[in-house]
């Protein structure tokens, strides 16, 4: 029974779309996923305790060349896309190698990311000629115009959109789920506890946090390339800098960096949390979501440090409420 | 076995050690003793690799170590149980020693090496699901040595397993060790228990303010007067 669990819940998502589902629902759920795959990314890294608060940087590194090839010399996103994740996983080397070789950890580390996102953001905007600078830019509609356009990746119906963020989100968690089950994990959760004694038992610290960042920077590469393919519309300050930064670790720390669902359940409660707020306030109260993350941030560190998905996983998993199994529990 | 040849080394301008010599043979026991601060931690960290040296050399049997990075020294066969003993606190204690067999040609061997530590250490078997932060210091002493044994290494380095512990647990840490020789591994061990650790090893050294002050065997130092004086209060 509970091994065909996770199948039935596949099959399951695979049909959504093919249910009479309303279109602003579809939307919804096209955007959870598409945030699940960057955040599930994000704690692939944030859980072996490199928290970075640049994530930004990698989507738009990622998302706003494809768009551009697009537009000035037709490359369709195809190939734009294995582009743009590429690029996110050499800006990973470049801000990476260097802070591990010199073992910049911990707040230090996070503080260079930080830097990341909006270098990233400021360079978009200073590149208005070409970018739209804070205006924004879309790719150019496919010519001739076409409802289904696998070329250009473009689509007049979301359920094609929802089939690939399907797939991209899946293999997002087949990637955590590699990772879980590998010897890197081993060796990232020694190198989370004591370096030099990891690097005493024989593990070469400065590739394996390398390599766990490059996985996450290519999984924000993608889920950004996504989210501007879905929207048709590029924008520096929700594809780059420290707003939609934030926004990441936000909902992978509410949802649970250290269980498989934890980050999409944060990113689930975020986009919700997020439209519904727009729908009572309007825009009368801008702002205010950030305020509330905020707040709500500093609750969840306190009180349930392993997110909202971890405290669940763990409960089920123990209810007897042994606390320090618990912990044990919620990182598997 | 492991040979140093006039090794320097220091952390950044300051110079910790002067221009060390010291010999280990397979299948002896060899102490470093001397004062706090005399650098007898910084020339374990040089000999496994965490710290680069200035000038000399260091060889393992007859292969030269210089310039391998940190993680490579145990594949040469290098195992060190560091200064505070270093467990990742959060990890049981079969974590732990699950991470001292990291390295692939001891990951092969990981189950009997695991009964072996275990029939060694019978404390360690008891709590092995336990996490190694929560162990009382001798455990986490036990528990550092058999990490480091995970490996089989060819030359143990232990940085005073007996600091922090009770008169008569210290008794017990050094019975360890004498197990551990017993097996046939080759000890270079730090220790400020001088006397004790002089009834134990076959050599030992004395650190002075980083240079080598006296070397000699175990015997002769337990009967050197300089010593006897200076540091064993006799
Ligand atoms: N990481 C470091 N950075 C700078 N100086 C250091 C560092 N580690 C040690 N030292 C200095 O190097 C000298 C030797 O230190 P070391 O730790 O090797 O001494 P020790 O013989 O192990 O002493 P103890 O018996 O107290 O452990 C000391 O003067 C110490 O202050
Ligand atoms: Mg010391």
């Amino acid at each position: 029974m509970k091994r065909w669990l996770p199948y039935g819940c596949i099959a399951l998502l695979a049909v959504v779309p093919f249910a009479p589902v309303p279109l602003y629902y579809l939307h919804l759920a096209i955007l959870i996923l598409i945030m699940g795959l960057i955040c599930t990314g994000w704690s692939l890294m944030g859980k072996f305790g490199l928290v970075s608060l640049g994530h930004g940087g990698f989507m738009g590194i990622a998302v706003y060349p494809m768009a551009l090839l697009w537009n000035h010399y037709g490359l369709t996103p195809w190939l734009g896309a294995p582009i743009g994740v590429g690029l996110a996983v050499l800006l990973g080397v470049l801000i990476g190698y260097p802070a591990f070789r010199f073992r910049v950890v911990g707040h230090y580390f996070a503080l260079i990311t930080l830097a990341l996102g909006e270098v990233v953001r400021l360079s978009i905007i200073a590149a208005r000629e070409l970018t739209g600078g804070s205006l924004g830019m879309t790719p150019l509609r496919v010519q001739p115009i076409t409802d289904v356009s696998w070329y250009a990746v473009q689509f007049t119906d979301k359920r094609y959109f929802y089939v690939i963020a399907l797939v991209a989100w899946l293999g997002g968690l087949w990637a955590w789920r590699l990772v879980n089950r590998s010897m890197a994990r081993s060796a990232l959760e020694a190198i989370s506890e004591d370096e030099v004694a990891a690097a005493s038992v024989g593990i070469h610290v400065t590739s394996q946090k390398l390599r766990i960042t490059l996985l996450s920077a290519a999984m924000t590469g993608l889920g950004a390339i996504m989210l501007g393919q879905y929207n048709q519309y590029l924008n520096p300050n929700s594809l780059s800098g420290i707003s939609i930064s934030l926004e990441i670790v936000f909902a992978s720390i509410v949802g649970g960096m250290y269980t498989m669902l934890g980050p999409t359940i944060g990113a689930l409660i975020t986009i919700v949390f997020r439209e519904s707020l727009r729908a009572y306030f309007g825009a009368t109260l801008t702002g205010m979501a950030e305020t509330i993350y905020g707040l709500l941030l500093i609750l969840f560190i306190i009180f349930m440090p392993r997110g909202l998905w971890g405290f669940v996983v763990a409960r089920f998993a123990h209810p007897t409420g042994d606390t320090s199994r618990l912990e044990v529990a919620a990182t598997r | 076995m492991l040979t140093l040849r006039d090794v320097s080394a220091g952390y950044g301008s300051f110079q910790a050690l002067f221009e060390i010599s010291l010999e280990v043979s397979a299948g002896e026991a060899v102490a470093v003793i001397g004062p706090n601060g005399a650098g007898k931690t910084t020339l374990l960290r040089v000999i496994s690799g965490q710290l680069p040296i200035l000038s000399g050399s260091i060889t393992l049997q007859g292969r030269s170590l210089l310039g391998l990075p940190a993680h490579r020294f145990i594949e040469e066969g290098i195992a060190h149980c560091p200064e505070n003993r270093r467990l990742f606190p959060r990890m049981t204690v079969e974590d732990n020693l699950r991470m001292g067999a990291f390295i692939p040609t001891a990951r092969r061997h990981f189950a009997e090496r695991l009964d072996w530590v275990y029939a060694l250490f019978p404390r360690l078997r008891e709590r092995r699901g336990q996490l190694a932060g929560t162990l009382s210091g001798g455990e986490q002493q036990m528990c550092a040595l058999g990490r480091a044994l995970m490996s089989h290494p060819k030359l143990l380095l232990l940085d005073e397993p007996s600091a922090g512990l009770a008169p008569v647990l210290v008794m017990q840490v050094f019975d360890l060790v004498r197990r551990i020789r017993a097996e046939g591994f080759t000890v270079l061990i730090v220790e400020q228990n001088i006397q004790q650790a002089l009834e134990l090893v076959d050599r030992a050294y004395l650190l002075e303010v980083g240079k080598v002050k006296l070397s000699g065997t175990a015997g002769e130092l337990k009967n050197n007067q300089f010593l006897r004086q200076a540091y064993m209060g006799l």
